[in-house]
């Protein structure tokens, strides 16, 4: 139960996008068709979903001060968590290449509309991001990591394809001041979309 | 490239007419979430100024060393030790700022402004220009950072660097502080008020959609 009220919780409440502004560079860039925008938001759950138990683990079994004990009694005084920032991003920069071929294998026409973004998801903070604040709430147990990836996976999701929505009406009917057009008006939507999802801070879970 | 162009314009550029975070739309994700207060938007400004810099010139010495396929993973590795270093020397001398930093440290490694110049600049170009691109990069979104930290801080708790600026006797006569300018919401509207001005003064930047 509490799992999956820490799921609700990452995807509405501590939202990666409009909580703490995590992932936003392919979020404004990638914003622009809704089709494109629901393919990249499934391959950042998925990374999430994938990453996040892998580095808990890594975490819990190598990184944290004594955590090799279960390799021999010796290492107890050990602590590698300085090194927990590369080993992350050796996991994600990994894991992203093996998704990359298989959605070039199995689904060639979203390689070709996610284009350069594939490699990018690397570079998403929103996936390390996920990593760190991992170990920095000390979660209780892979179960409890996987469901905090898959909250905040989707709840990213939700954002991109709700604001890729509204920037494809935004630019049929809508008549914006020229300096604005583009990036300025889609910084404004989202500002006003992370307003209304602060609605949501108030509930407890 | 580094013949046509010359040293100042890779310096210069990137402060205005080709800035990071405004015309590039690079690193918007720390720009927005440490820009509350101005204290932690310098630190985080100068720290991506040396990553910055000392990951373009270490690219750039090895570029012709790299092979292509793993290039992304090479880069990551070189920005992380960098990062890791900042980090710890924050941890020892600034201690306060590194807590309310958090998370936005490691980050860094995943700016997007990192990979944006080691790809299109530092892995075509010799030490040196990549050094002052770094730089410059760096010292243009540290520059939008110092802006939006600066309205934010200043409308939002009437200080500046935590030293009141706004005199007692305006919240005498009825002013009281825009609590809404601390809630991250008001970053992007501010960051979006900097590109209103940057783009009415540059036409050409204008986009048609």
């Amino acid at each position: 139960m509490e799992n999956f009220n820490l799921f609700i919780r990452s995807i509405f409440v501590d939202n990666m996008v409009f909580a703490y502004f995590l992932g936003m560079c392919s979020f404004l860039a990638v914003s622009k068709n809704v089709k494109t925008a629901f393919g990249l938001g499934v391959a950042v759950t998925f990374m999430l979903v994938v990453t996040l138990p892998i580095n808990y683990l890594l975490q819990n079994l190598v990184l944290k001060p004594g955590a090799l004990t279960w390799l021999s009694a010796d290492f107890a005084n050990v602590d590698l968590s300085f090194l927990s920032l590369i080993l992350f991003i050796a996991v994600i920069a990994s894991m992203t290449q093996l998704v990359e071929m298989a959605v070039e294998k199995y689904s060639p026409s979203l390689y070709a509309s996610l284009g350069i973004f594939l490699p990018l998801i690397a570079v998403n903070c929103a996936i390390l991001g996920g990593s760190l604040f991992m170990q920095q709430r000390e979660f209780g147990s892979v179960w409890t990591a996987t469901c905090a990836g898959a909250g905040w996976g989707l709840g990213w999701l939700l954002a991109i394809t709700a604001i890729a929505a509204i920037r494809e009406r935004v630019a049929q009917y809508s008549n914006v001041p020229a300096p604005l057009r583009g990036i300025g008006i889609t910084f404004i939507i989202c500002a006003l979309m992370g307003i209304a999802f602060m609605s949501f801070l108030g509930i407890k879970l | 490239m580094a013949e046509k162009i010359s040293y100042k314009d890779i310096f210069f550029n990137p402060f205005s007419k080709n800035n990071p975070v405004i015309v590039q739309i690079l690193g918007i994700c720390s720009c927005l979430a440490v820009t509350a207060k101005l204290e932690p938007a310098i630190v985080m400004g100068l720290s991506v100024i040396a990553v910055l810099a000392f990951a373009n010139v270490i690219i750039s010495l090895i570029r012709k060393t790299i092979p292509t396929n793993i290039r992304i993973i090479v880069q990551l590795v070189v920005v992380a030790a960098l990062v890791i270093i900042v980090n710890q020397l924050l941890l020892a001398y600034a201690y306060d700022v590194a807590l309310q930093l958090s998370v936005f440290i490691g980050l860094i490694i995943t700016n997007c402004i990192l990979m944006g110049r080691l790809e299109a600049f530092a892995m075509g170009n010799k030490p040196w220009p990549a050094f002052l691109d770094g730089v410059g990069n760096g010292v243009g979104y540290a520059l939008i950072l110092i802006i939006v930290a600066f309205f934010r801080e200043l409308l939002g708790s009437g200080t500046l660097l935590g030293f009141q600026v706004i005199p007692q006797c305006f919240y005498d006569a009825g002013y009281a502080n825009n609590g809404l300018m601390i809630l991250p919401p008001m970053a992007l509207i501010v960051v979006a008020c900097v590109i209103w001005v940057h783009r009415a003064r540059n036409k050409e930047l204008q986009e048609n959609s």
